[in-house]
């Protein structure tokens, strides 16, 4: 294992693009972090669970609750008809009922809320619900759904050129379907809400949330208050990755439900096998596809028709949808392209924003069918990816109308190439295979083009608070929440930064819906982009004021002011910060400013699907090399090399952490984590027991990761780029070196049907496939 | 009512504890009772290791100390009765509010993001360190590797905390202070045995084997206790009511792994970790079992005994032991009886266990000759994950002909069961070919296994002959292959040398 290439200097570290601890790493590592659930109880804390559909669609005819009521340490049981205000908590389109009324669309979904003395003796309470149904069809499979044409939102369709046409006409063409499943977020710490009611009819909610604002939106329009009654407060999240979007709603709102009617604090914490029953996941994708290209790989025209399973609401799926479209294209220019999206129907979990939030079923795509291009004309599947990177005249505007003006792809791939001796070791396993009768090794090059801002341009806005105290100390305040990817820390540098002061008297606060209003969900890998400029722009703001008073004070000009080193720069004269901060507050200057940011430039026609949805893109690409076992379909990763675009980091030690935690979250999401569901639509995998996500063997022994040295041409937060989700997409390149080595097992010119999640099963399902196929013109090849 | 209390060291101060119920797991009274919020829930089942604790007790004839992690979601607190035991919060206290060597290292080597999993981590890592640092080794990075595999991490992709893991030793050692410890936990002893109720419900915890026999006899509903570790699910997970417990863990004769007369004897409590330790110097070839097999913290804590006497068909131990020709030893009030591991599995669930007996302990004969023995199992991830199908192949060869077949699966049936189709069908003849063909053939009678959520049957039957034909492979006469040729993982099998 090697070091990664990110510099620590001894002394002085400056307070931007450095690799500086994320802020909580000291409380993390002592226990002392403190989570919604650790903070210490009022008295009088009352504890809430729910009770659950055990039928994927019925209606119900009857809810027989005195068992549970006689349960000991029973408070109260509440159901839909104790809702005051409207019983629902869906982000965009309202089908989303906070607690079942009348119909049920899942199993798993909340009926009722149980609150009792302990958290114990609640759960156990809310299995003591007799409930009787009367079963309705249900639709468990997306193309099913499909066939009914039961979706969540209408279709959508992003066609340009003439795609029938050029397809008609290509010389050389490919169809077939393809599958990606689903995948479960596995935040460590669960959802988790702790509402307390305040004078007056307010509510004070502690919630483990991406959202605090949509938190706060849903409570005040469930219990019918205003939104000035309702604070939502986040200090930090074990962890997010787009399941505490929206989903963290429905616990919200019955913690605050309870506590309201209760009069007493309610805290709602679902155990871990509650939640993956409850709550949404990424989802997953169906394809059917049909490609034309040259004979040398080059794509002339593509169709696409992508089935994602919604689920029983529509949540997120319309922007998902909306985003697996915008990136189907990768980094690759697709001419003549149709894609289509349909958000099908079922009755399961209503699946919702993950890390990536459909761009990784989108890309993945496209990747799987340059692979079976590749494979069909017997190339090297680098060499096809290169072929159709954007780039060159005429090719570089993307399908929804964007050009592509920041393009890396070349230069990083090149590096990446060369850095990782792909080529070397693409002839080293070609000899290993050659000689080894049970075992195969596989190779892949995988790039990343990932479009960073929302696709809704209004969400494209933050603001912030900064506090500078009259001892020179700094408290920031701002709409991102802090789930571990180090936005807090982040933020607190480009402070730091901005005011020419050590990072260490800079602190973060949680966030707070009663000091920035009307925040955005810290999603869509934004978190640092927007409130890094708003929480600049207060700091400017302050730093302008204190230039002013120095200015004067001092007969210069107030551009002439510095602020480096902790200490304000007035010419000759070096004055402390605290000292400076000191006299400005004599003089009755302000210390403390708001600031405020919207990302420029950014339109989207939600007609046509075409526009200025992002602001730039992050590029990157992954090497991986896995040895796979041809009688059992078991494999390793023996080597990962990343090479990523995080602009000019901020913290790039923060930012080799997101890196690699994400290539191994989008291999996990490819290869072991598998959600299944039985013929009942009772999701079967629902605990760490049954649902594996990547454990510490299947980090590769060998693991290069390096940030590539770029500037965001765009002028964002200290010219860095979003990190959060686009190498999600690096962890593709370990499917395709599992494709790699399948194929070996064959003449090397068949493209496996390998499924993803690739499991042991689905691997030796394509290994069988691959010498079923040999077997029409070889004998099958055993050891 | 008059009860014992339940005497622990925590964090080094003794505690006595009254007053909750016996299946109150550690986890929630640390959190709910003494305020300890570092030690996390994150599944409430010993899956994700975010309530990893340290756990000291006094073993052996000179009462050493012995330290080791365990899920504290699923253990009740009367099974610490007399134990040490150690929360993330001591650490800071022990470098007397400095960070501690671990913590340290876990920060500069940036292994923390969300930061939930992070004390469950530094657990399990302090507990690796304790190992270490007294006699001055260094862990390499495999054994780093298998004694985080019970900690998920969903943010880093594990590499950090890897590399943590070796950078912990490049600070100024922080050794514990064992010997007070050690005198702490004497001074906790208690002269009887612990008779702990609460609200009707008891916890016995018997001293020697006479008694717990007695104590069966006299409570046939009582549930027999040992590790914990699936017990605890019945509690967290089914809300089952599981009556009076009956604690085997404090019975002196049943921690007790002795060898003799050519067979290893292994008591009903001795756990998992020490178990495979003494099963794999005679067999080397379970240590890739043995490193798959649960996490650190569950084997620390569950044991062989139970995973046996639980008959789960899934279980991994058994297909190994099974073609081994282990015995199981029951004990009931008339007296031992041993019967072959097949022979006690009756059917799904059911096992020849009459409610006033217990299983006392797991023999396992050591054969002088050069068997082929082989065991491994099929999932879908490598750690700590319930096997899809697990299978064990024993025999010798005596002039290239097959003789004393014995062949075991997990996951293909309502029990682990052997192969009895499939071992007729090589018995008596050349290990060749041939007779692989007609043993596929024969297995492929011999189970008739399910689809669920781990596999299809379908998967289930083509890796069950697939596993067949790789130990066919490695055991050839002819131009056997070895394990670097026929096993993604093998560079495991070193684990089984690992001090």
């Amino acid at each position: 294992m090697k070091a990664q290439s990110f510099t620590q200097a001894r002394q002085a570290a400056p307070a931007a693009h450095h690799g500086h601890p994320h802020e909580s790493a000291r409380l993390h590592v002592a226990g002392e972090a403190t989570y919604v659930d650790d903070i210490r109880e009022l008295a009088g804390t009352a504890h809430a669970a729910l009770g659950l559909s055990t039928q994927a669609h019925a209606r119900i005819v009857a809810i027989e609750l005195d068992a549970v009521r006689a349960m000991p340490g029973v408070i109260a049981v509440f159901t839909a008809a104790d809702i005051p205000g409207t019983n629902d908590c869906g982000p965009i389109i309202h089908d989303d009922p906070i607690l079942a009324d009348g119909v049920v669309h899942y199993v798993g979904q909340p009926l009722f809320a149980v609150v009792a003395d302990s958290h114990e003796h609640a759960r156990r309470a809310a299995r003591r619900a007799k409930v009787s149904y009367e079963p309705l069809p249900a639709v468990l499979d997306p193309l099913q759904a499909k066939a009914q044409n039961s979706f969540v939102l209408p279709p959508m369709q992003l066609v340009r050129g003439e795609p029938a046409a050029r397809l008609a006409a290509a010389p050389r063409r490919l169809r077939g379907s393809w599958q990606v499943g689903g995948q479960e977020q596995f935040y460590l710490e669960g959802q988790i809400s702790y509402a307390v009611p305040r004078e007056d009819g307010c509510i004070h909610l502690w919630c483990s949330t991406q959202h605090p604002t949509e938190m706060q939106h849903v409570v005040s329009h469930a219990l019918g208050l205003a939104a000035n009654q309702v604070v939502v407060e986040m200090r930090r999240m074990g962890g997010g990755f787009g399941g505490k979007e929206s989903q963290s709603a429905l616990f919200a709102c019955v913690a605050a439900l309870a506590a309201a009617r209760l009069r007493r604090p309610v805290k709602l914490r679902p155990d871990r096998d509650d939640d993956f029953m409850i709550t949404g996941k990424r989802h997953d994708f169906h394809y059917e596809y049909e490609v034309g290209f040259d004979d040398e790989g080059r794509i002339l025209a593509a169709r696409i028709e992508m089935v994602a399973r919604a689920g029983f609401s529509a949540d997120l799926s319309g922007p998902v949808a909306t985003r697996a479209i915008c990136h189907f294209d990768n980094a690759y220019y697709l001419a003549d392209v149709d894609i289509r999206a349909l958000c099908a129907r079922t009755n399961t979990q209503s699946n919702t924003a993950f890390r990536g939030f459909g761009g990784p079923q989108g890309a993945v795509a496209i990747e799987y069918i340059i692979d079976s291009i590749a494979r069909e004309l017997g190339r090297d599947a680098l060499d096809v990816r290169k072929l159709n990177f954007y780039g060159g005249a005429g090719r570089d505007l993307t399908p929804y109308g964007q050009r592509v003006e920041d393009n890396v792809i070349h230069e990083l791939v090149a590096e990446l190439e060369a850095d990782s001796a792909y080529r070397e070791r693409r002839r080293a396993i070609t000899a290993y295979n050659a000689g080894s009768p049970v075992l195969k090794k596989g190779l892949a090059l995988t790039p990343v083009k990932f479009g960073i801002s929302f696709n809704v341009a209004h969400y494209n806005q933050a603001g912030a608070l900064v506090h500078v105290y009259t001892d020179g100390s700094v408290l920031v305040n701002h709409g991102g929440t802090e789930m571990g990817q180090g936005l807090n820390t982040k933020v607190c540098q480009v402070v730091a930064h901005t005011l020419g002061i050590a990072l260490a008297q800079v602190r973060a606060t949680a966030a707070d819906t009663s000091k920035v209003a009307n925040t955005s969900a810290t999603a869509a890998s934004t978190g640092a982009d927007l409130n890094g400029k708003a929480a600049e722009d207060a700091a400017r703001r302050i730093r302008q004021r204190l230039a002013d008073f120095v200015a004067q004070r001092h007969g210069i000009d107030a551009d002439a002011v510095r602020f480096a080193d902790d200490h304000v720069h007035a010419g000759a004269v070096a004055i402390p910060f605290a000292e400076c901060v000191q006299q400005a507050y004599q003089a009755r200057v302000q210390l403390w400013s708001e600031g405020f940011y919207t990302t420029p430039g950014l339109s989207w026609d939600r007609s046509t699907l075409t526009g200025r949805p992002f602001y730039y893109f992050a590029y990157g690409a992954a090497v991986a090399e896995v040895l796979v076992d041809t009688l059992t379909g078991e494999w390793r990763l023996l080597r990962a090399d990343l090479l990523h675009d995080a602009g000019n980091s901020i913290n790039p030690a923060i930012d080799v952490g997101q890196v690699e935690g994400a290539f191994i979250q989008g291999m996990g999401w490819l290869t072991m984590e598998e959600l299944w569901w039985n013929k009942d639509g009772r999701l079967m995998t629902h605990a760490p027991s049954t649902y594996k996500i990547p454990a510490a063997h299947d980090c590769p022994a060998e693991f290069h990761t390096r940030l590539f040295r770029n500037s965001n041409h765009e002028e964002t937060i200290l010219r860095s780029k979003a990190v959060g989700e686009p190498p999600l997409l690096l962890g593709f390149a370990v499917l395709f070196a599992l494709r790699d080595a399948v194929t070996a097992v064959g003449d090397g010119r068949s493209a496996p049907p390998l499924r993803a999640p690739a499991t042991p099963e689905a691997i030796l399902d394509a290994i069988d496939a691959v010498r079923a196929a040999c077997a029409h013109t070889a004998a099958e090849p055993q050891p | 009512m008059n009860t014992d209390a339940i005497r622990l060291l925590l964090n080094g101060e003794p505690v006595d504890v009254t007053g909750i119920a016996p299946t109150t797991s550690l986890l929630a009274w640390l959190r709910i009772h003494r305020g300890l919020t570092g030690t996390k829930e994150g599944c409430a089942e010993g899956d994700c290791g975010a309530c990893t604790v340290v756990v000291g007790e006094l073993a052996g004839d000179t009462d050493s100390l012995r330290l080791f992690s365990v899920n504290a979601c699923i253990q009740f607190m009367p099974a610490l009765d007399g134990k040490a035991v150690f929360t993330v919060e001591y650490l800071r206290r022990q470098a007397e509010d400095r960070l501690h060597p671990v913590q340290q290292a876990m920060v500069d080597c940036h292994g923390s993001q969300c930061g939930f999993c992070t004390p469950g981590f530094v657990m399990s890592l302090w507990d690796l360190y304790n190992a270490c640092v007294p006699d001055g080794t260094r862990p390499d990075a495999a054994r780093i590797s298998s004694q985080l595999t019970g900690n998920l991490c969903r943010c880093t992709g594990y590499r950090p905390i890897l590399e943590a893991g070796q950078r912990m030793f490049e600070h100024p050692a922080q050794a514990l202070d064992r010997e007070a410890v050690r005198a702490a936990l004497l001074r906790l002893r208690r002269s009887e045995a612990l008779d702990y109720a609460h609200d009707g419900a008891h916890f016995f915890a018997p001293r020697t084997l006479e008694a717990l026999i007695e104590l069966r006899s006299r409570h046939p509903q009582a549930t027999v206790l040992a590790g914990c570790t699936d017990i605890g699910l019945w509690v967290n997970k089914q809300f089952r009511d599981v009556g009076d417990l009956l604690y085997i863990g404090q019975v002196e004769a049943l921690q007790q792994v002795v060898e003799a007369r050519g067979r290893l004897r292994i008591g009903a409590a001795v756990s998992l970790s020490d178990a495979f330790a003494a099963l794999c110097l005679p067999y080397p070839e379970l240590g890739e079992l043995w490193e798959r097999f649960a996490s650190p913290p569950v084997r620390n804590a569950g044991t062989l005994g139970g995973n046996v006497a639980n008959g789960s068909p899934i279980g991994d131990s058994m297909p190994a032991l099974i073609a081994l020709g282990a015995e199981v030893v029951v004990h009931g009030p008339g007296g031992r009886r041993s019967l072959p591991l097949e022979a006690f599995y009756l059917d799904y669930m059911r096992k020849d266990l009459a409610a006033d007996e217990i299983v006392e302990a797991v023999e396992v004969p050591v054969h002088e000759s050069a068997l082929r023995f082989r065991s491994w199992k099929l999932s879908k991830r490598f750690d700590s994950d319930i096997s899809a199908v697990c299978g064990a192949f024993a025999l010798r060869l005596e002039d290239g002909v097959v003789r004393g077949p014995r062949i075991a699966f997990g996951g293909m049936a309502a029990t682990p069961r052997r192969a009895l189709r499939t071992e007729a069908a090589i018995d008596g003849r050349r290990w060749d070919e041939d007779t692989l063909t007609a043993a596929l053939r024969a297995l492929a009678e011999d189970y008739a296994p399910l689809s669920d959520l781990r596999a299809s049957a379908d998967y289930r039957r083509r890796t069950a002959a697939a596993l067949l034909r790789r130990f066919y492979l490695e055991t050839r006469a002819q131009d056997p292959l070895d394990a670097q040729q026929t096993r993604v993982f093998a560079a495991f099998d070193s684990f089984a040398a690992q001090p």
